[in-house]
């Protein structure tokens, strides 16, 4: 049967939608009604049927059309997609384990064939069907990298690991929470993570240091990140701030539900076995309010946690001009009653 | 100087006398002052291998100081831009044992730095000391052109002419401070501009 993908866009008319199975498949973050940091990460494993767990790679509905939006960004700014010359290996091990994945996760719309170093990779919901020899960029029509990578869904950084520390050295980076991968390309693991709030302070990103330069090949961890998104736009760039920017000042009582976005970050981290740097795919998931709030326990949780968000946070997340609003309409689904405990709908 | 900041904002020392066969100073104004500290502390024949490239401000002051410190050479220079060629060469034909030391102005440090990590120089094992202008070098993250001497909060992107806010999030690659425009949201919002980097 396979998975009907979606026709939409995540720009100008913005017709992107979710089914009303992937509206319950939805990665909700909040497990209770409050929210801070945490050095929430967890073995990456596979989880059940019908989650975006089910497979380690996630491919949806939106895989088509998130690919041509990728590609738009992609002809108006490459900066987005940047590699150091050192890390084409790493490349390499990014397209070995993101067409493995793909292919066992979703036989019917990819197929991976290895004659030794003679690789042939079709894509079906793309139409590309192209053989290569791995190893040899001449091979491919892009680098390593940037090859896979517009073909799989959400952004990926990787990160090289020298001197105790990770480097970012390489990306793929369009449908990110504003962050810039052209400007932090080549910092380190502390450097990319200075304009975060709070979380320094309480020692979350040594402790998160400490973990990710430990994790072994074949055993990979996630974690869950989230922030909100004005329209279902997967390109909130700085680099377009002045232009997406206008939009939070569009949120009105009347249209919070379909113009307030959860945005939900899948982090997965992977040791690449050649280069022995370390894969961090960053997979978007948005949802409006309107059909997040077909899940009662979510929206009275969701209402909580938004108005009990420390103001520090909320300014961060670039929450603060329509977060009135937003908490009032969500006011009104929230009847004081208990939610259960743990992330999925009742 | 500056009240709270992030880790990924440049921290500058004192420079000292390291140890190594042959020592390169890059200055710029008052970072003249910094190389003529260290001579005082500098072991006796130290400055017969070393190399002071110095970039006058418009006082044009300091000149005479540095050359009175024998260097085996001594370069002067009206601009960075004026010196980068001769900077990558030498930097290129550099030897194990070659210390660098950078002392002025941030935008000075910080492009001196960025030359030396395209060269293969670990920015830790460089010594650096501020002086004189806090001024900054900024990106705008928008159009990707850089404003050199930015002092104000906010400050105008000169090429593409957004009002930005003035970050204290820094790229030793790009060798600049991140500007990111301050009323994207309402661009009627017009907060005043202070001097903010004298």
């Amino acid at each position: 049967m396979g998975i009907t993908f979606r026709k939409e866009t995540f720009r100008d008319d913005f017709t992107f939608k979710n089914s009303p199975e992937h509206i319950r498949r939805f990665p909700f973050p909040f497990h209770e009604d409050a929210y801070m940091y945490a050095v929430n990460i967890e073995p990456h494993v596979v989880g059940p049927k019908g989650s975006v767990l089910e497979n380690l790679i996630d491919v949806d509905e939106h895989y088509v059309a998130e690919m041509q939006d990728r590609a738009l960004v992609l002809a108006e700014d490459p900066l987005r997609c940047q590699s150091l010359p050192h890390m084409t290996l790493a490349g390499w091990d990014l397209l070995e384990l993101l067409m493995e994945q793909q292919a066992l996760g979703y036989p019917e719309h990819f197929t991976l064939t290895r004659d030794g170093d003679r690789w042939r990779w079709i894509n079906r919901p793309l139409g590309i069907d192209d053989t290569f020899t791995f190893g040899d960029t001449s091979t491919l029509p892009y680098g390593p990298m940037e090859y896979i990578t517009r073909q799989s869904q959400g952004d990926f950084c990787i990160l090289d690991q020298r001197d105790g520390n990770l480097w970012m050295d390489a990306g793929m980076v369009t449908t990110q929470a504003d962050w810039s991968l052209d400007f932090d390309i080549g910092m380190n693991f502390f450097e990319w993570h200075a304009p975060v709030p709070l979380a320094h302070e309480k020692g979350i990103f040594v402790r998160a240091l400490k973990f990710l330069t430990n994790i072994q090949q074949g055993k990979p961890a996630r974690r869950l990140n989230w922030t909100m998104t004005i329209n279902p736009r997967l390109d909130t760039s700085p680099e377009n701030y002045h232009k997406w920017g206008p939009d939070r000042a569009t949120v009105t009582p009347e249209n919070v539900g379909d113009k307030v976005h959860l945005r939900v970050e899948l982090q997965s981290f992977w040791r690449l076995p050649r280069s022995n740097g370390i894969v961090f795919p960053i997979r978007c998931y948005l949802i409006k309010m309107d059909e997040l709030v077909t899940q009662p326990k979510w929206a009275r949780r969701l209402h909580r946690v938004i108005r009990d968000l420390p103001d520090e946070l909320a300014n961060y997340k670039g929450l603060t001009r329509y977060r009135p609003a937003l908490v009032e309409w969500l006011s009104k689904l929230d009847d004081g009653s208990a939610t259960s405990p743990g992330f999925g709908p009742d | 100087m500056v009240a709270k900041s992030i880790i990924s904002r440049p921290v500058y020392g004192t420079l000292s006398p390291q140890p190594g066969k042959h020592h390169l100073f890059i200055a710029d104004a008052e970072g003249a002052l910094a190389i003529a500290e260290i001579a005082e502390r500098a072991p006796p024949g130290f400055f017969d291998d070393s190399e002071i490239v110095f970039i006058p401000g418009p006082d044009g002051k300091h000149i005479a100081a540095l050359e009175a410190l024998k260097p085996a050479q001594f370069h002067q220079a009206p601009s960075f831009a004026s010196l980068l060629p001769r900077l990558r060469q030498t930097l290129a034909n550099a030897h194990m044992g070659l210390r660098l030391y950078l002392s002025g102005t941030e935008g000075l440090i910080g492009q001196a730095m960025q030359v030396a990590l395209e060269a293969g120089i670990d920015h830790t094992s460089i010594q650096t000391e501020h002086r004189g202008s806090l001024a900054r070098r900024m990106q705008c993250v928008h159009c990707k052109g850089i404003t050199e001497n930015v002092t104000t909060q906010p400050a105008t992107c000169a090429h593409c002419g957004l009002l930005l806010l003035v970050r204290d999030h820094y790229s030793r690659r790009i060798a600049a401070f991140q500007g990111v425009c301050i009323n994207a949201e309402d661009r009627s919002e017009i907060p005043p501009m202070e001097e903010a980097f004298p």
